[in-house]
């Protein structure tokens, strides 16, 4: 028997879809539940966030880049006042640095729990998500002691970042002793599951070729097997200075790139770890004139945001207002793999292959 | 002890002995409806205490609290979410095939009534003692596919269309295995009728006889009611959710009673084959451990929905056709050669 006048079925996903993670949204041609096609539309958090930088003074847009990718607050600020001191020359205390590290790993940590949540969301495993939120909570409450706000964590300041209160420290203490068991019931519960594999395993199969090409970055990148991290490559703050390293795996699939952010967990606490013991007393903030006025120029600067690379490029016309902005977003370009990785595979596939990719809506659509 | 185990069969009697003639059509005919009146009751009471117990459960297996607010401990959450249900818009989409799409819930709630009559609860507690019993039940129960079927088309949605399809796929995948891991137990009986089946229990539940058959029977029974890790059908990540999409108020409320009495149906069916039935060491009556083992069973059932991953479609496939089946299969097989054995041992 042959079937005429068949034609392909066209899903509209989202932008609200309980698996399009924020607002994203994706046109699907399906044959039968196999992709044949993925359109993905963008745009729909879009706030002008480059645009709105240049009406605003340097450090007025500090807490708009907290919205950037807001499940790792303190990196995006990071990023970009280190973007601002390179571009006045400022050199921050040491102790700024290194609790810039604690931060910034902390919220690698968290960032890292929320894409191992999702991911097992989106296919159903209810516990694995609220065991990894549950531990994140308590990092959230970390920050909510330094900064009194749980998300949109507004700690860096140009010059330095503020002092976390006497209780910051016995909180993180416990938090890193009861790591290792936190994993453990992370593998238990989720990756070292049969049904979990089955659905992760040499699914959408990201050649290292095609990773290269498309300029993808972050634990994306590591787990097609390309050694590439930022904190390696071109080491930035005070990095150099910690002994860790860079999980690279070599799987190209949708497990390796969910247990890869496994792994990162454990090195980042390495790092909080020896941060810990090397931090020294002193100043948190470097002596740096009330109103902020870079010369004159032009200056390029990126770090290992957990989602990938993060770059803020700034021009400065030497008045108190950046003349341009522009942000370089590490899940927005991560996204291009998604039409190419996902033909051929069903719907249910690609909610998976979506979730594993841990993209931020605030960032993609700035 | 005694008068416990046979409350309810004593208070049918004396309905009946209200009649000047006990056996007439009419007090047969008021039975029926009391019965049929019952079955109700326990479908209603079971979908209310059901959806609490499954938030409980979800609660206890993530490590949060669950439904904590209304009454003592929570317990009166299902009744504010069923007057939440009441009072919500009744909405047919335009573009619906409006009568497949209000007949498709009725027809999922009246599903685990039918199904239910014809469980023992107790010695002497069927509602209707049908010889063909197993039969029956699994001829019923096959009929929910058509009902998902009717939801997903009739709704003119296209996530729930592929809900549907799904449900076409997995349903029919899985009644296979689900009826040959039963076939083991009516060899050994030699009966469908479900009351012999617990009869014949007296010493020993079914389990220890035919703990394959058991594991089997729980495997494609979670996929008959489309239960995570098998809830394909109404994956809310991928198809939003299937073939209740559309549906609003008291409509898919209908849907959710249907699915939990589905569940108590499927556990009940389980109970009786396997676990004994009504049969249990004393201390209790029968009704009693009856509703005791298909709790374990429906605890077991939550369990399991809140701790694994959804699986993937083809791996589904995979478990119903290349491992469920032939393994159904070599059970009835190895059933047929024990009762051989047995008989030649025994002389019989």
């Amino acid at each position: 028997m042959t079937i005429e006048n068949t034609e392909e079925l066209i899903l509209n996903m989202g932008p609200q879809h309980p698996s399009m993670h924020g607002l994203f949204r994706m046109v699907v041609n399906l044959e039968g539940e196999t992709v044949t096609k993925i359109e993905p539309k963008l745009g729909y958090l879009h706030r002008g966030m480059e645009k709105l930088a240049e009406s605003r003074t340097y450090a007025q847009f500090i807490p708009y880049t907290d919205r950037l990718d807001y499940l790792a607050s303190p990196h995006n600020n990071w990023a970009y006042v280190q973007t601002v001191e390179k571009l006045m020359g400022v050199e921050i205390p040491e102790r700024a640095e290194y609790l810039r590290v604690i931060f910034g790993e902390l919220a690698r940590i968290a960032s890292h729990q929320v894409c191992i949540a999702s991911t097992a969301l989106d296919m159903a495993g209810w516990s694995a998500w609220s065991y990894a939120f549950r531990d994140r909570e308590r990092i959230c409450d970390m920050y909510e002691m330094t900064a009194g706000s749980r998300l949109t964590v507004n700690i860096m300041r140009i010059g330095g970042i503020i002092e976390p209160p006497a209780e910051f420290w016995p909180a993180l203490k416990s938090f890193l002793n009861d790591t290792p068991e936190m994993i453990e019931e992370y593998n238990g519960i989720f990756f070292g599951n049969e049904i979990a594999q089955g659905r992760l395993k040499s699914v959408g199969i990201l050649s290292k070729e095609l990773a290269e090409n498309l300029s993808i970055t972050g634990p994306v990148l590591r787990a097609s097997g390309v050694n590439y991290d930022v904190r390696k490559a071109e080491p930035y703050s005070i990095y150099d200075r910690f002994d860790f390293n860079v999980p690279v795996r070599y799987g190209c699939d949708s497990y390796d790139r969910t247990i890869i952010r496994l792994d990162e967990i454990v090195e980042s606490i390495k790092i909080i770890k020896q941060a810990v013991r090397d931090i020294p007393e002193g100043p948190v903030m470097a002596k740096v004139p009330k109103v902020i006025k870079p010369p004159v120029g032009e200056v390029y600067h990126r770090v290992e945001n957990p989602k990938g690379e993060l770059g803020f490029y700034i021009v400065s016309d030497g008045t108190t207002k950046p003349a341009r902005v522009r942000i370089r977003p590490a899940t927005f370009i991560n996204l291009q793999m998604l039409p190419i990785v996902c033909l051929g595979w069903k719907i249910q596939d690609v909610v998976a292959i979506f979730a594993t990719l841990d993209a931020v809506l605030g960032e993609v659509d700035k | 002890m005694d008068a416990l185990n046979n409350v309810f069969v004593n208070i049918a009697y004396a309905i009946r002995g209200l009649f000047a003639d006990p056996q007439s059509v009419w007090a047969n005919l008021v039975m029926s409806v009391i019965n049929f009146i019952i079955v109700v009751v326990i479908v209603v009471l079971a979908a209310l205490i059901l959806i609490l117990l499954e938030r409980k459960v979800a609660g206890w297996t993530s490590q949060r609290p669950g439904p904590n607010r209304l009454g003592p401990r929570g317990w009166f959450q299902t009744i504010a979410d069923a007057l939440k249900l009441m009072g919500k818009e009744d909405i047919t989409p335009a573009g619906a095939d409006k009568f497949i799409f209000k007949v498709a819930p009725m027809i999922i709630f009246s599903l685990p009534m039918m199904t239910l009559a014809v469980i023992p609860y107790g010695s002497g507690m069927a509602p209707i003692d049908l010889d063909l019993g197993i039969f029956y039940f699994l001829a019923i129960s096959a009929i929910s596919t058509v009902a998902f079927v009717m939801a997903g088309w009739g709704s003119n949605n296209k996530y729930s269309l592929l809900g549907g399809m799904r449900a076409v796929a997995q349903m029919i995948s899985y009644e296979i295995p689900l009826l040959f891991s039963l076939l083991g137990v009516v060899m050994i009986t030699q009966s469908f009728n479900l009351g012999v089946i617990v009869q014949d229990q007296k010493n020993i539940p079914f389990i220890l006889i035919q703990p394959l058959a058991f594991v089997i029977y729980i495997i494609a029974g979670m996929a008959e009611l489309n239960r995570a890790p098998f809830d394909l059908v109404e994956a809310d990540q991928e198809v939003v959710a299937g073939p209740f999409t559309e549906y609003s108020g008291l409509r898919w409320g209908l849907f959710f009673l249907g699915e939990y009495g589905n569940m108590t149906a499927v556990s009940a069916l389980a109970a009786t084959v396997f676990l004994g039935g009504w049969q249990g060491p004393g201390f209790f009556p029968g009704w009693v451990w009856f509703w005791m083992k298909v709790g374990v069973i429906i605890f077991f059932i939550m369990w399991a929905r809140w701790t694994f991953p959804r699986i993937r479609i083809d791996h589904l496939m995979h478990l119903a056709w290349k491992v469920l089946l032939p393994l159904s299969i070599l059970n009835i097989f190895l059933t047929g050669l024990g009762i051989y054995i047995y008989r030649l041992v025994m002389g019989g």
